[in-house]
């Protein structure tokens, strides 16, 4: 209290350096040894996960690449008044670009036109060639509009020139509005989609149903078989985790395979089923190729995920606490109820979270016993990805996936607390 | 005359009752494989508002016994009584018998007005009494102020007493304890021996209790049962556990004693003559000895020991080497060599008047009904 060891603000240590600092000193040797073991993973995750997610986010909204195309074309369009058709100034950039620009980047430029426009990829690839040819035999016309329109008849129509107001801008949401089956109209309104071209809503929905159902399942299977893991004794036990492991083990897609085995109408359940009298030859039900199909498979896929956490909850649950409730007057039913399952939230919810997360964005599963209505969302933004090229698409979609999963940790933050996760 | 009939039935169960005990284990056997019995032939009564402990080793069946009473085991032969009725077929939930665990129990999702509400909201007692009750129970236990809590907040001395509070909230009609206080710290434990006391004696209810610590029993008990290998060795008051042990288990098991091993020579009456296995002869009283030619275990208590006595009203009197002093404030423990035990004790107390040192040779008496001829442990 008095005399070395403070001095009224500050506490000293017996030498009089300021005990914060003395402390900060002894500490630095052990921060820094945590940071050095911490700092290879770190880069990792760095390397391997932030910057692509922050690249995905970015392509998600990026629109600047056809202004890097058409750059002189951009500046004399932001000039026009958008009445009538452009003047003679947005025709000439638009024809010299053409002619001089770099064939792979025009490509690309013109897959993206296309999203605010269709025919605009048309129109100009059949336009380029002739632009090229007059290009090169040095001649100026003299009227670029004119030869243009001469060209191909396209050039005179304003709509395809009011749609590229749309790319003026380097950041664009379109994408996203693309995502949830809606587009930008000639005027920049918000539209839907052509009734052919609506598809993703549709699968979004399914992608939450089919990940709502199979969390549930995985919740009604997986909890009394983590009941009888957690009590059992332990040669049971370990043999039962064996089973439960199993699917670990065994490759994916081995076991997507099998799933088709058992599950089409040729197969081995409706086989089963038809040889036992209890469906007619002609009535073998349709279990895989629709959502059927997948909810089943992604289940036993799935399940796993909810035992586990489920299971080391309820392996510390000590077994008195059922025997103590039922000592004070509690039926079975109500001891479980009341005492038992709310102490297994934490693992319910972890569970819950890790499989609903992991169903909403699986592919392979879906991909091969979906058929067309089992696919989910990762479809699509594998078909953007890898058929169309449309990563912009791809980003957007992947961004509103991370974007649900981001709330959904919200929502459970709130409703259970991040502290009463429990993975193991 | 029916209603004399009934007169005479009730009357004679009120008498069965007083005779057989207000909880009665009638020939119990439990067995878990079917091979090794865990509990042989239990027969034990117990009085209303009695403080009976089961005392033994682990795995000497006292608390199977517990858990057969509370109803989570079944006993393989035999039936328990509680006032009178076979409880066997009575589920746990309907038995009205309170129990505190080991590791207390509490439920962790609750605070600890919910968990004391607990066994009365299943019995669907108003909301209003509820709240009495559960005041009442936490001002008995001296934790008025923590109701709003979650037991992981409380030390464990207040978890133990809110386990005890759950115990008694709904007025059960008797009360188990499952070794409630071994994970306490010692001082912790001395002060919880003496509360449960308290209410025991206060709200005088019948409490079961399973320790295998041999002091707790002896603090708190009315009657202690010693269990071993799945039998009650003896069953008495403290006093008579710890002074009139009756066989060799009980006097190892209870508190400190010196043995001797030796074959009976000759038995007078209550007493009995014995050859120590190192040839020295010795007086002691016949307690669960029969024959001439027996094999025996002595047992005397090392405060029955008295050191170089000046009177001859002492039958055994013999020389021991020091071999150990040790202080221990009140009193200082002296260990000898006599007649060949080299763990032979004794207590003198602090009189300021030890004039003996290590390795002197001094003389140890003791009378003839102070140490004990038992049976010998196989």
């Amino acid at each position: 209290m008095e005399g070395t060891i403070s001095n009224g603000t500050q506490i000293l240590t017996t030498d009089g350096i300021p005990l914060k600092v003395s402390l900060r000193k002894t500490e630095r040797k052990n921060k820094i040894r945590a940071f050095l073991l911490v700092f290879p993973l770190l880069l990792f995750i760095v390397v391997t996960f932030v910057v692509p997610i922050a690249d995905m986010l970015f392509r998600s909204v990026d629109d600047s690449h056809i202004n890097t195309v058409f750059p002189n074309t951009f500046e004399e369009y932001a000039k026009w008044d958008r009445e009538d058709l452009p003047p003679e100034a947005v025709y000439k950039s638009l024809f010299l670009e053409l002619a001089t620009g770099e064939g792979i980047q025009v490509g690309k430029a013109l897959t993206r036109m296309n999203y605010s426009k269709s025919g605009w990829k048309s129109l100009i690839k059949k336009t380029r060639r002739q632009v090229k040819k007059i290009y090169k035999s040095g001649e100026e016309p003299s009227s670029y509009k004119q030869t243009m329109i001469e060209i191909n008849k396209g050039w005179a129509d304003p709509t395809f020139w009011i749609a590229m107001a749309q790319m003026l801008n380097e950041t664009t949401l379109i994408y996203y509005w693309n995502a949830i089956d809606r587009t930008y109209d000639i005027d920049q309104k918000v539209i839907m989609q052509n009734e052919e071209r609506r598809m993703y809503v549709k699968t979004w929905w399914r992608t939450f149903k089919v990940s709502i159902y199979v969390t549930f399942f995985c919740l009604v299977l997986g909890f009394p078989v983590a009941h009888l893991l957690a009590n059992l004794p332990l040669r049971y036990s370990n043999l039962l985790m064996i089973f439960v492991l199993l699917p670990f083990w065994t490759s994916l897609l081995v076991r997507t395979t099998a799933w088709i085995v058992m599950l089409q109408q040729k197969g081995v359940i409706n086989g089963v089923l038809v040889w036992l009298g209890i469906l007619g030859d002609d009535q073998r039900i349709q279990m895989v190729y629709n959502m059927t199909g997948t909810i089943i498979a992604m289940t036993q896929i799935l399940l796993p995920f909810m035992i586990l956490p489920l299971y080391s909850v309820m392996k510390v649950i000590p077994k008195s606490h059922m025997r103590a409730a039922q000592n004070l007057g509690a039926k079975p039913a109500t001891a479980f109820f009341k005492v038992y399952l709310p102490q297994t939230v934490p693992g319910m919810s972890a569970g819950g979270l890790l499989v609903f997360v992991l169903a909403i964005g699986y592919f392979i599963t879906p991909e091969l016993v979906g058929g067309k209505d089992g696919q989910l969302i990762g479809h699509w933004i594998a078909y953007h990805l890898k058929t169309t090229l449309n990563w912009g698409l791809c980003s957007a979609l992947g961004s509103i996936l991370l974007a649900v999963m981001l709330v959904l940790y919200w929502l459970y933050n709130k409703i259970v607390g991040i502290d009463n996760i429990k993975l193991g | 005359m029916k209603n004399k009939v009934k007169c005479l039935f009730f009357f004679g169960r009120i008498n069965l009752e007083l005779e057989n005990g207000f909880v009665r284990f009638d020939k119990i056997d439990k067995s878990y494989d079917g091979e090794v019995l865990v509990v042989k032939n239990l027969n034990l009564n117990i009085q209303k508002g009695e403080f009976v402990t089961m005392l033994g080793p682990s795995g000497s069946g006292k608390t199977t016994t517990l858990m057969m009473l509370a109803g989570f085991e079944t006993p393989t032969n035999g039936e328990i009584f509680l006032e009178g009725k076979p409880i066997s077929k009575i589920p746990p939930y309907e038995r009205e018998i309170g129990m505190v665990f080991q590791n207390y129990a509490l439920f962790p999702h609750m605070t600890v007005q919910e968990n004391l509400a607990f066994p009365l909201e299943v019995r669907k007692i108003p909301k209003s009494e509820i709240k009495d009750k559960v005041n009442k129970a936490l001002d008995m236990v001296e934790l008025g102020n923590f109701g709003t809590r979650f037991p992981a907040q409380l030390s464990g001395g207040q978890q133990q007493r809110v386990a005890l509070a759950r115990a008694l909230v709904f007025e059960p009609r008797l009360v188990l304890m499952d070794e409630p206080l071994g994970a306490l710290d010692k001082n912790l434990r001395e002060q919880m021996q003496y509360e449960i006391k308290h209410i025991h004696e206060r709200i005088n209810i019948t409490v079961v209790y399973v320790t295998h610590d041999q002091s707790e029993a002896l603090t708190m008990s009315n009657r202690i049962a010693v269990f071993d290998d799945g039998v009650v060795q003896q069953l008495s008051t403290p006093d008579i556990l710890y002074e009139k042990p009756e066989n060799a288990f009980v006097a190892q098991f209870i508190g400190e004693n010196n043995r001797f091993n030796g074959v009976i020579n000759k038995i007078e009456g209550s007493i009995c003559h014995v050859d120590l296995d190192n040839g020295e002869k010795l007086q002691a009283l016949k307690v669960n000895v029969e024959n001439q030619g027996q094999k025996t275990q002595l047992s005397v208590r090392p405060e029955r020991v008295v050191i170089n006595a000046k009177d001859s009203t002492f039958q055994n009197n013999f020389k021991g080497q020091v071999r150990e002093l040790i202080y221990l404030g009140d009193h200082i423990r002296v260990r000898l060599n006599v007649c060949g035990n080299e763990e032979f004790i004794v207590k003198v107390s602090n009189e300021g008047s030890v004039n003996f040192s290590k390795n002197d040779t001094i003389n140890v008496s003791w009378l003839a009904e102070d140490i004990r001829a038992l049976d010998f442990p196989k």
